[in-house]
């Protein structure tokens, strides 16, 4: 009886909801709000397309009159070359991801399962970078960089986003730890494992959707973090890719901004973030959930 | 076994390397940041102890007050239409049919895209001669001659910029206010469809307050970045007009590394880092609520 009156209230909501003019018109309203949406992007890949003499136009055309990669080209060869600086974004990117990695899952595994004394106050601490703004932080870790051979360096500035993203990846990872179920580690150490190897073998594989979520934030993060990489990196030979363009903007020889060549750029850093995304869009919504009310 | 003293040790050295790094490089910068701004120190000259001196010289200093409100006038224009949009397009898009669920993935896409990155793209498009944005409005006869949207006027420039970052992170609130509608029990939605109520009546009584915890944590999300802009002036306007849209982190900047006054630099950064604290207080007692 109860579930004949539910299926008929379903049915009820489901004809309100789809019948009407109403649900063309949001419908219509979707559509537009993905064409403003996608605009500037599908705009600056058209820029980055144009003819050398068409992307310096003014005004400029809305759609590109003829095809070329002359802004791919001058880009490629731009100072020390794309390569050079692709090379920074990615070793940068994925030195940040192993680093957070290596020194969050096994906090995380202790903090989940391990009688530390004070436990409590460690997390808190370990959680200090979520209360201090790291953009306040600049100076004093840019004099610590400089002693210790830090700055300039890939290594450094991936320790810098590591000290970012560490909270964030400590939250989702310990909380991921503490959901595996205490029977199947259990069962692992009856076996006579270590904890070391509970932890390979039990913990790891049973937290996969977290670790990439860490992972993919992580990336994400350090291929577009400006404001560090502007302060740790002052030898153009170690620019990482939103910083070349940056500077490219006023430093172009041509006395102008080349705005063909700054288009290639700006979609070559977009593809990966983009690509990745799509790709992974189920771990990175589930993190921003619980990160957002970390 | 993990109750002895091994146990603990063992957990110990799991944790070790994080609490170092973290001692390292979060704790350690941190104090050295108080050391830093109760000295006068350039780099050049050893450093020289002035007490409160450079908290003293910042409230006096007009540059600090002018960054100051002009990242609070930022922050009071962009947030509300961050809100309100957010809520607005999580509305239009909570429920799972193909088209809005293709439609929050595309509302979504600017917030994986870097801001120094979608603020240069913005730059070309905002650009005088070079952009689309005034050969658009030229073209639909909004305007007779080109808009010097950036770095000319302050409140121009704070428009053209707002927009770009309203682009770049509306989806960041939908995404969550989507998240928290549809954690509605389906029961309740039903039963006010079964009463009758119309649809402004469901928003209003029903699905606002019931995410309003959720609204309240986006809010505070996004002051609190809005207080920390920086690459959005740095790349878009270079804090011109005369430093009129240099926001508190870019005076921040200027002085740590450009100007070199390191210790003035420190003390702003400070008084920086207490106004943002403020707000993840009441962050954080929110989420301790939501958990319990």
């Amino acid at each position: 009886m109860t579930a004949t009156l539910e299926l008929l209230r379903t049915r009820t909501v489901a004809v309100r909801i789809r019948v009407g003019r109403t649900g063309y018109l949001l419908g219509a309203v979707c559509v537009a709000i993905c064409t403003v949406m996608l605009l500037p992007l599908v705009l600056s890949v058209f820029a980055s397309v144009k003819p050398t003499a068409e992307a310096a136009a003014s005004p400029p055309t809305y759609y590109p009159h003829g095809l070329s990669l002359d802004s791919y080209q001058r880009l490629w060869t731009y100072q020390e070359g794309l390569p050079t600086y692709l090379a920074n974004s990615l070793g940068t990117a994925l030195l940040t991801i192993v680093l957070t990695l290596l020194l969050t899952v096994p906090a995380a595994y202790a903090l989940a399962r391990f009688p530390i004394p004070g436990k409590e106050v460690i997390f808190v601490v370990l959680l200090l970078a979520l209360i201090v703004p790291y953009q306040a932080l600049l100076t004093p870790m840019f004099l610590m960089f400089a002693k210790m051979g830090l700055t300039n360096s890939l290594l450094g500035l991936a320790v810098l986003h590591t000290a970012i993203q560490l909270p964030f990846s400590l939250y989702i990872l310990r909380n991921s730890f503490s959901a595996v179920p205490r029977e199947l580690e259990e069962a692992a150490i009856m076996d006579g494992a270590s904890s070391w190897q509970a932890l390979r073998r039990v913990f790891i594989p049973s937290t996969v959707p977290a670790i990439v979520t860490v992972a993919l934030f992580a990336f994400i993060m350090s291929w577009n973090e400006f404001l560090g990489a502007l302060v740790v990196m002052s030898r153009s030979s170690k620019f990482t890719l939103p910083l070349i363009l940056a500077t490219s903007r006023t430093e172009t020889s041509l006395g102008g901004t080349d705005w063909g060549m700054l288009q290639a750029g700006i979609t070559i850093s977009i593809i990966p973030c983009v690509l990745v995304y799509l790709l992974l869009q189920r771990y990175y919504v589930s993190g921003l959930m619980s990160g957002a009310v970390k | 076994m993990r109750r002895s003293l091994r146990g603990r040790l063992v957990g110990i050295a799991y944790l070790a390397p994080a609490l170092i790094f973290v001692l390292a490089f979060t704790a350690y910068p941190l104090g050295q940041m108080v050391w830093m701004s109760l000295h006068n120190w350039s780099l050049i000259t050893p450093p020289r102890y002035v007490g409160l001196g450079n908290y003293e010289r910042a409230f006096s200093d007009t540059q600090f007050w002018v960054s100051f409100l002009f990242t609070l006038k930022y922050t009071a224009l962009i947030t509300p239409v961050l809100i309100v949009g957010g809520y607005a397009l999580a509305l239009l898009t909570s429920q799972n049919s193909p088209l809005r669920r293709f439609t929050r993935t595309v509302v979504f896409i600017p917030v994986v895209i870097g801001l120094g990155v979608s603020s240069l793209l913005w730059y070309w498009l905002f650009s005088t001669d070079f952009g689309l944005v005034n050969r658009i409005l030229l073209d639909l006869g909004l305007i007779s001659k080109p808009v010097l949207w950036l770095g000319v006027d302050a409140d121009t420039s704070n428009l053209a910029i707002s927009t770009s970052v309203v682009w770049k992170v509306i989806g960041f609130g939908m995404i969550l206010f989507v998240g928290a509608i549809q954690a509605i029990p389906s029961e309740i939605t039903e039963a006010t469809l079964v009463d009758g109520a119309s649809y402004r009546q469901r928003v209003t009584r029903v699905i606002l307050p019931l995410t309003l915890r959720t609204v309240l944590l986006v809010t505070l999300v996004s002051v609190i970045g809005s207080l920390l802009a920086f690459d959005q002036f740095y790349i878009m306007t270079a804090g011109q007009p005369q430093n009129e849209t240099a926001t508190s982190v870019f005076y921040v900047y200027l002085n740590s590394f450009p100007y070199l006054k390191l210790g003035y630099g420190a003390a702003l950064s400070l008084v920086l880092a207490l106004t943002i604290l403020a707000f993840t207080v009441i962050q954080l007692l929110l989420t301790r609520r939501s958990h319990s």
